[in-house]
Order: structure tokens, then sequence, then C-alpha cells
């Protein structure tokens, strides 16, 4: 017993030793806060909000939200000498379920300033892994679309302009399908730009659902509003117009 | 010198525990056999573990003693009916009438339920309308309800009392010779959440020990295609073989509402309609389908979503050409898609040894 005691102390002098040779006293380190929110062009939305008509897309759609889950993957901070850190490897967002809106890193990460990056979707790497999380919340993408995971899930009514008639759409994304047998990756990398960390800092990301439907493809919901899955060209303009879909909050 | 404290300290409350248990009499405490849930290796491979709640273990005891209540009549005011009146193992733990008959001879409005992986209902929401949490809860239900076994608890709770082998039984499993209500379906919980189906044709395709016909295989396609069944949003697929969400869904079965569904207990009437998407296995032997039991056959079930649907103004959006009744498939992607559906079948659940009356 005595020996170990020995042993600990000696370790710990040792690795106290390293850390004042090398450690710059005046870096801490934190945990820190990402949280997600969905606004439509600056109207918060949350679950509370869900199936009122209350949103008019680009193209005149009056629309309501159902159901939205989107996933977002390498969550990650970069700092100008080219080093990453990984504050998250996948967050499966859940609105309707209000799961995974926020996470906060198990890692403390050191204050300071950096880049904020993360894929919308998973790459075409990630996307050929079992996440079991993800199964069991029926996340999977059809094998015949080239197999993986949604993107996206974001489903509700609609109205077309000067109608009353509600219809349904179902917005879904992922893997984009050529032809039989033949997919291109269809997840897209969004740079937030600079985020200074400090303690205990809270780093909002915002997705504002508007962009979905209008930037820079103007998106007809009374022609493409389900059976995306699919559609090569839906598919791929939802990657298009994903580009302009997030920012930072304050 | 202080964890020599300490360790003095341990040593001395562990022999006075000892010590005061030795003055009543009791042995030690008394620990039921523990017996985990065996996990099949298709759920393993693919889905979270199940739930099982920290207040009640699975353990040999507890589970012997609730297959016993499951088939037990005295929890019935007049003795005639037990769970598996209507949640018979031969129709997977339901029964084949479109509503179950209570004691009184009155019917319900809704269809019995099934009873399989009900440990992987990870909301842990029972009842089409998922008005009660957890299996345990689930239970307390039908022993009071008028139109079922219509008893009261301490009605029958005493009846079991009355019967020396129950006490044994109840003290073997709980160690307790006192019956509760409480501790009555914590025993069924448990039994319930041995009810695990994982050995269809389709589960051994998942492991490989079982090629698929091409009807099987095209149905899966269908299964799986946005553009045909698209049943897969709702009741799961390969990688979940659940073959359900376990989450709540306006399917189009009418236009207005008879019975709210979920709507009737959360009170949002944007949930009306809405009801718990069942398990795709077992299907042969579960008919009638849907809450309210119309459909005799499983060729109704499919013309259903096919050519059916009605438009009401809380439909799923998953509900995709409701507008049109449906996504109107072929008569050959009717019958596979019904192949695919039967390989989901499971005779060696509905025969298990293990879950018949004891």
């Amino acid at each position: 017993m005595k020996k170990y005691i020995l042993l600990f102390a000696i370790t710990t002098i040792l690795f106290s030793c390293t850390k004042d040779d090398g450690v710059d006293f005046t870096t801490t380190s934190t945990p820190i806060t990402v949280t997600f929110t969905q606004n439509f062009d600056g109207d918060a939305i949350t679950v509370n909000e869900f199936n009122n008509l209350s949103y008019t897309n680009a193209h005149g759609e009056t629309l309501s939200l159902t159901r939205l889950r989107y996933l977002i993957s390498k969550i990650q901070l970069h700092k100008a000498d080219g080093t990453t850190i990984l504050l998250r490897d996948y967050n499966l967002v859940d609105v309707t379920n209000a799961t995974n809106l926020s996470f906060t890193t198990t890692d403390n990460i050191p204050t300071g300033n950096y880049t904020l990056s993360f894929v919308f979707g998973f790459d075409e790497v990630d996307n050929q892994q079992n996440y079991i999380p993800l199964n069991t919340v029926s996340w999977n993408w059809p094998a015949m679309l080239g197999g993986g995971y949604h993107f996206m899930q974001m489903e509700g009514k609609y109205t077309a302009s000067g109608s009353t008639t509600q219809e349904i759409y179902a917005y879904h994304m992922g893997t984009a399908r050529v032809s039989t047998g033949v997919f291109e990756v269809n997840h897209f990398t969004v740079n937030l730009g600079a985020v200074t960390i400090a303690e205990n800092q809270n780093i909002e990301i915002k997705m504002n659902i508007a962009e979905w439907y209008k930037n820079p493809f103007m998106w007809d919901l009374t022609q493409l509003n389900n059976t995306l899955m699919p559609n090569y060209t839906a598919q791929k303009h939802m990657q298009e117009n994903g580009a302009t879909v997030f920012s930072l909050g304050n | 010198m202080n964890m020599k404290k300490i360790i003095y300290i341990i040593l001395t409350l562990l022999l006075t525990i000892s010590c005061s248990k030795d003055d009543r009499g009791v042995a030690a405490v008394y620990v039921p056999t523990p017996a985990p849930l065996q996990i099949p290796q298709v759920f393993s491979d693919n889905i979270l573990p199940p739930i099982i709640p920290p207040g009640n273990p699975q353990t040999l005891e507890g589970v012997a003693l609730g297959r016993k209540l499951f088939y037990e009549t005295l929890l019935s005011a007049d003795n005639t009916q037990s769970c598996a009146s209507c949640h018979a193992p031969a129709n997977a733990f339901t029964d084949d009438t479109q509503f179950s008959e209570g004691i009184d001879g009155l019917l319900g409005a809704r269809n019995s339920m099934p009873i399989f992986n009900a440990a992987w209902n990870y909301d842990n929401k029972f009842f089409w309308d998922g008005r009660e949490f957890g299996l345990e809860m689930q239970a307390t239900n039908p022993v009071e309800n008028p139109i079922e076994m219509h008893n009261t608890w301490q009605n029958a709770v005493q009846a079991l009392q009355n019967i020396s082998e129950y006490s044994f039984l109840f003290e073997q499993a709980f160690g307790s010779s006192q019956i509760t209500k409480m501790n009555v379906v914590k025993a069924i919980a448990q039994f319930e959440r041995t009810l695990i189906s994982a050995n269809s044709k389709f589960d051994r395709h998942l492991l490989g020990t079982y090629t698929l016909t091409t009807a099987e295989q095209n149905g899966l396609n269908v299964f799986m295609d946005e553009a045909a069944g698209d049943c897969f949003h709702c009741h799961g697929n390969p990688n979940n073989p659940l073959w359900t969400d376990n989450k709540f869904h306006n399917n189009a079965l009418d236009a207005t509402f008879t019975d709210l569904g979920l709507g009737e207990i959360t009170g949002d009437p944007n949930n009306n309609g809405w009801f718990k998407a069942p398990s795709l296995r077992n299907l042969s032997f579960t008919a009638p389908y849907m809450h309210d039991g119309r459909f005799n056959t499983l060729q109704e079930v499919i013309n259903h979503y096919s050519d059916g649907l009605q438009s009401s103004t809380t439909n799923d959006p998953l509900m995709k050409n409701v507008s049109a009744g449906g996504n109107h498939l072929t008569p050959q992607q009717k019958s596979d898609l019904l192949a695919f559906l039967l390989s989901l079948n499971d005779t060696e659940f509905i025969n298990n040894p293990n879950f018949q009356e004891p």
C-alpha cells in the first residue's frame, strides 16, 4: 500500500513538473455549450409553434411544421495554427421531441479565438458507419437511395398562394441517387466564422428555415412537396440552399 | 490512519447490521435471482438496450410469478378472465376479435394490442393512445376497467393473498409475502418484458442464415421506396428491426374522428386521430388490424395505404398523396409487400414454451 502511495506521489510530481515546463498559465479551459435554434426569417420556432400555418416562403406558400429533425456532424473549432478540436462527432437535433437542442462538451476547451465549422448530415465516410442511437430513432436512409442516414426530416402542411386547401409536405434530405445504384454525396460543410471561447461559453447555431426555400433556388412547394428522397434534382437544390441556412447567434 | 479508521467504522457497521438481523432471526437480505433479458443479436447489432425500470429488475422468481399472474383469472371480479383472455400467446398476445369482451359482456372500442418487445418501447408509452407510462402502470388498468376485468385492486390482491402458494411466490420474488398491487403489476411487467420476438425469417436473413425469396426482397423494396409503399418512416427498417417507431401518427383512416386517440390524452386537437404505430411482426397471428380492428385481412390494410387514404386536418405529413387516396401500388407490388410482411412472422415466439400457461 505504502509503495503505491509513493508511486502515486512520484507520478504526481513528475506530471506537475512537465506541466510547469510547457503550459502557458494565462490560458484556462472550460466546458462549452452549443445550442441549436430555429427560426423563419427571424421568427423563433420551437415545438410550441408547430402546426400553425404561420410562415410564408419566398415562393408564396404558407406553411407549418409538424416534425423537424436534422443531423449535424464533425462540429469543430479551428485554431489559427491549424489545429482543430472536435466538440461532438454528431448531434441529431430533434425539435419535435425537444431532444439534443443543445450539448455541453465533456472535455474542457482552452479559451481563446477560433473559427467554427460543422458538416450538415454525414460525409461519405461517416455515412457508412452503424450508429445504434440513430437506428433506434428510425433515422436510416434507404439502401436503394445510397443508404446511411437522413440529414433532415422537415414536414408539415402548406397552402398554395391564394388557396385555403391544406396540403402536406415532407422535405427529407440525404444521399442523392443519380440513377439505380449510382449515388452522389449530398452533405455540405458550414463554416460559421470566428468565435471567442470564454468561460462556459454558449455558442448558438441558428437555422433559418426560410433559406431552405429561396437561396439560390426558389423552391415551389406546390411542385416539390413529397417523394423528394429519390428526386435527384430536389436533393441537389436542398444542398445548394443549405449553404446560407446557418449562422451564429449573438 | 484515516484509512484504518474508515475500515474500522465500516467493519463495525457491518457487524452491527449483521447482529440486528441475527436478532430478528432473518438469515440475510433476501435477493431474488437476477435474470437479465437475453438480448437477441438482431437487436444488439442495431438498436439501444431495452428499458428496465431501476425499481423492477428482472428476476427468475419475478418472471415466474408474473407468468402465473398473467394467466390468473382471480384478477377479474368473477374469476373468469385473465390477461391472457385478450392477450393469448397463439395470437402473439392479442386476441382474434375486433373488440374484446369484458366479464360483463361489454365491448371496448379498441382492438387488443399484441405484446412483444415491449421493453424496447423506449418512450414507455403504452396503449393505442399512449396514456400509461411504463408496463407496470399499463397493467394496473385492465383489472379495474369496468369493460374489462371490472374488479377492484383490493379484491384482486385479497383473492391472491388467500392462496398460500401466492404468499410463498411473492416472498420469493419480492422478499415479502404481503401481496400488494404494485408487486402484482411488477411481476406481470417482468414476464411481459421476456416476451421477445426476434426469430422471424427476416431476422434470420439479417443474421445471414436465410435468403429472402424474390417476392420478399421485392416487397422489402416496396416497403423502403418513398415513391411506393414508404412504410419505413413509421414502421422501422432492416436497421431498426422492431418494425415500429413506437410513435403516434394519423395514418389517414378517417376524414372525421369518433375516437380522438392521442388528442384525447394530450388535449391538443392537432393530435386528434393519432394512434401508436404497431409493430409489423407477427401479423399473421394478430388480425384484425388498426386501433379499431376495422380490417380483417392484410390485403385490406395494404389497400388502405395504397388507395384508401382519407384526408383530414391532422393527417401525418408522412401519408403521401393523401388527396389521391395513396400511392396506388400495382397488384404485383401489393403481393410482394405482403410476402415481405409475412417474413416478419415469428412462429417460434408464439410457441415458446416459456410463455405458455404454467
